[in-house]
């Protein structure tokens, strides 16, 4: 009863920052989606009260330093590897809960064959996949989800299907393996769109807690101003107008 | 081998086929599950080795075993698991290269252990075995060594000791006292959260980081030395060679002492750290070296730097998975006796 | 219900993502920058709800919303207190 009785009501505190990320800025540039996507699974991690037994993967790209932000025991591996560290995890520490935190050129470029067969082994896996189409870290060259004609650092004239290929549908392609048992799209293009992309983390999360036989991945559409050569507001716009398009946001399985 | 890491304790094993060691995975696949340990067979090498980083960053002992094809794929794993200070025992049953060469036993990965495949400051520790027996020891002994000093322990078996059928007893040894792993990734429960990385971007960080992991080799060297003289006592021909090439040395000696010939056998059983000071004391007594390698001479380097020219060192090396015989070795000892005591390349 | 918004300044990077999504248009960038050279985003906290749009696509993880409670159930509610609390007094 410690409210006291004021004349005109109490202010309630209805958003607060997760002590689950830690409390210090980020390196990221002004409104990029990681900023999002990396509070989104400290909110989850913070409701589910997983904290204490969670080990996260921190991927190589932009979001390298995720271990500056959320607190959680985190390990950062090399390029691409993170779906075998945490198979070697997960296989040795069953009780604990691992998620694997992945960039478009992390998991679909030179960390395919590890995705692909650890949802192949059917690993009791959460794999957040951050798609924003580019390369950031390095200086915006073409990732493979890279959309035909957009220009990067390495597809000066627009990405050509002929010489640079056409752009990879991982939650397709991860919803096809009987070993994957949940496959989830969503964006960070607005509000809504956001507390769809917690609500498919969360569950990801749910089921790994649960103890589903098989692995979890949310791929979620990310704005990345910087390369794109957008405003933040603009980025979120092309998400929704024109990236949607190439990448269908919806729950593909489980 | 692979009883022998069960029985240190080995909690994981990942591998990925590839001949000459198919018998390691073999024997785990059916082994570990019944002891309620885990067992995957990875869909690379590649894969094989960043599933060890995984199962060691939660303080597991894990292992790998492969042949060197697939070593070759391993060494950016081991890179960063020397730059994330973790342990882990690798088995590489060396076979003939380069490229897919074959699949007769070799030993011209000597320098790829030794020296680092990867990139950055960084060394593993290698142990050289020559019987099954001591395969079979080197196994507690590797697991001990990784713990103790956050390392890789590489173990450079080849063709021949991995087809062999030898005699082993597998008592149980005590471990040796272990720094508890407190770095662990175990879930931040009752303490602040554990990191386990090797980026250091902040500025002169990761030379401090080197400076730290070079110290610790430097122990290593000081303390973890092992090496075997055979016959030594009265030799004035001092062999050198390891694993089986060894073997094949040891029997040459035996025979060119029954020729009155007085040579003897140094064995390096820690490949690295290499027993540079062992030899370099010998090159006080002794007028010529003759290293025997199943490659085109790689630890015949560490001979000549540790013997620094006090004294000629030759090579008898076969490369390719090509076995030196016994005649062969003693050929080459009887010439370097032929003209007198000073001798000639 | 009046809702109030508190956004880090200094921490804030001025994407405006905020602005844009808030309803009641009641955010603005600010005029001076901050020590890291960001114009912030400015809570006038007019007209605003308590309804954390803005705290949701807030890619820093900067912005505090808090929404007042509505003041008449605040007001019943003391008052039933208050007699339950004389009633025990006068039985015991």
């Amino acid at each position: 009863m410690g409210t006291e009785v004021m004349a005109q009501g109490t202010m309630k505190t209805v958003f607060k920052r997760t002590s689950v990320m830690k409390d210090c800025p980020t390196h990221y540039c002004p409104g990029c989606g990681h900023g999002i996507a990396h509070r989104l699974v400290a909110e989850v991690i913070d409701e589910l009260g997983i904290r204490e037994r969670t080990i996260g993967i921190a991927p190589v790209g932009c979001a390298v330093l995720m271990y500056n932000y959320i607190d959680v025991d985190m390990v950062e591996v090399a390029h691409g590897r993170a779906p075998a560290v945490a198979t070697g995890m997960k296989r040795t520490n069953p009780d604990k809960i691992i998620f694997s935190y992945q960039g478009d050129g992390d998991l679909a470029a030179i960390g395919t064959a590890e995705i692909i067969h650890a949802a192949h082994r059917a690993e009791q896996l959460t794999v957040v996949f951050i798609n924003n189409a580019v390369f950031g870290m390095t200086g915006g060259q073409m990732a493979p989800t890279t959309m035909l004609g957009q220009v990067t650092a390495t597809t000066p004239e627009g990405r050509q299907s002929n010489g640079q290929g056409f752009p990879l549908q991982i939650s397709e392609i991860m919803a096809l393996l009987p070993g994957a048992v949940y496959v989830e799209r969503c964006a960070l293009s607005g509000v809504q769109r956001i507390q769809q992309t917690k609500a498919a983390i969360k569950h990801a999360f749910e089921l790994q807690i649960e103890g589903a036989r098989g692995l979890s991945l949310v791929e979620v559409l990310s704005p990345c101003p910087t390369y794109w050569r957008m405003a933040p507001g603009d980025a979120m716009k092309w998400i929704e107008d024109h990236m949607s398009k190439v990448f269908p946001i919806g729950r593909l399985k489980g | 081998m692979a009883e022998a890491a069960i029985m240190a304790g080995c909690d994981a094993y990942f591998g990925y086929p590839i001949t000459p060691q198919n018998e390691i995975s073999a024997y785990m696949a059916r082994r570990m599950p019944e002891e309620g340990r885990v067992f995957i067979q990875s869909e690379s090498e590649l894969a094989a080795i960043n599933m060890v980083f995984g199962a060691s960053a939660t303080g597991k002992r894990a292992m790998t075993s492969s042949s060197s094809p697939g070593v070759s794929l391993m060494q950016e794993g081991l890179s960063y698991m020397a730059g994330a200070e973790l342990p882990a025992v690798v088995i590489n049953v060396m076979r003939g290269g380069p490229g897919l060469g074959n699949i007769a036993p070799s030993q011209a990965d000597y320098f790829q252990a030794t020296r680092g495949g990867g990139h950055g400051d960084y060394r593993t520790i290698v142990l050289g075995p020559a019987s099954v027996q001591e395969m079979a020891d080197c196994m507690p002994l590797a697991f001990d060594l990784a713990d103790q000093y956050l390392i890789t322990v590489m173990i450079l078996a080849d063709g021949v000791l991995g087809q062999m059928m030898e005699p082993v007893s597998l008592e149980a040894k005590p471990r040796r006292k272990l720094p508890a792993k407190n770095w662990a990734l175990t879930g931040a429960k009752g303490r602040p959260q554990n990191i386990v990385r090797s980026l250091w971007l902040a500025d002169g960080a990761l030379e401090a980081h080197n400076n730290k992991l070079q110290a610790r080799y430097r122990e290593i060297q000081e303390k973890e030395v092992l090496c075997e003289e055979y016959r030594m006592e009265d030799a004035e021909i001092a062999t050198v060679a390891y694993g089986i090439a060894a073997r094949i040395a040891r029997s040459a000696v035996d025979r060119a002492r029954e020729e009155g010939i007085p040579a003897g056998l140094i064995r390096p059983i820690t490949l690295w750290p290499f027993p540079s000071e062992q030899i370099s004391r010998a090159a006080e007594r002794f007028p010529v070296f003759l290293t025997v390698e199943m490659s085109a001479g790689q630890m015949v380097e560490d001979v000549r730097l540790a013997v620094s020219g006090k004294a000629p060192v030759l090579l008898y090396g076969r490369p390719g998975g090509g076995i030196p015989t016994v005649d062969e070795v003693l050929d080459r000892i009887r010439q370097l006796t032929v003209h007198g005591k000073q001798t000639v390349a | 219900m009046a809702g109030k918004v508190v956004i880090d300044a200094e921490r804030c990077k001025g994407c405006g993502l905020c602005v844009a999504v808030c309803p009641k248009h009641s955010i603005e960038i600010s005029t001076e920058s901050n020590k890291n050279g960001y114009y912030p985003a400015r809570a006038t906290n007019v007209d605003c709800t308590g309804c954390s749009r803005c705290a949701v696509i807030c890619p820093e993880g900067v912005i505090e919303v808090s929404r007042e409670e509505a003041s008449r159930i605040r007001a019943v509610a003391a008052t039933i207190r208050t007699e339950a609390a004389g009633l025990v007094e006068k039985k015991g």
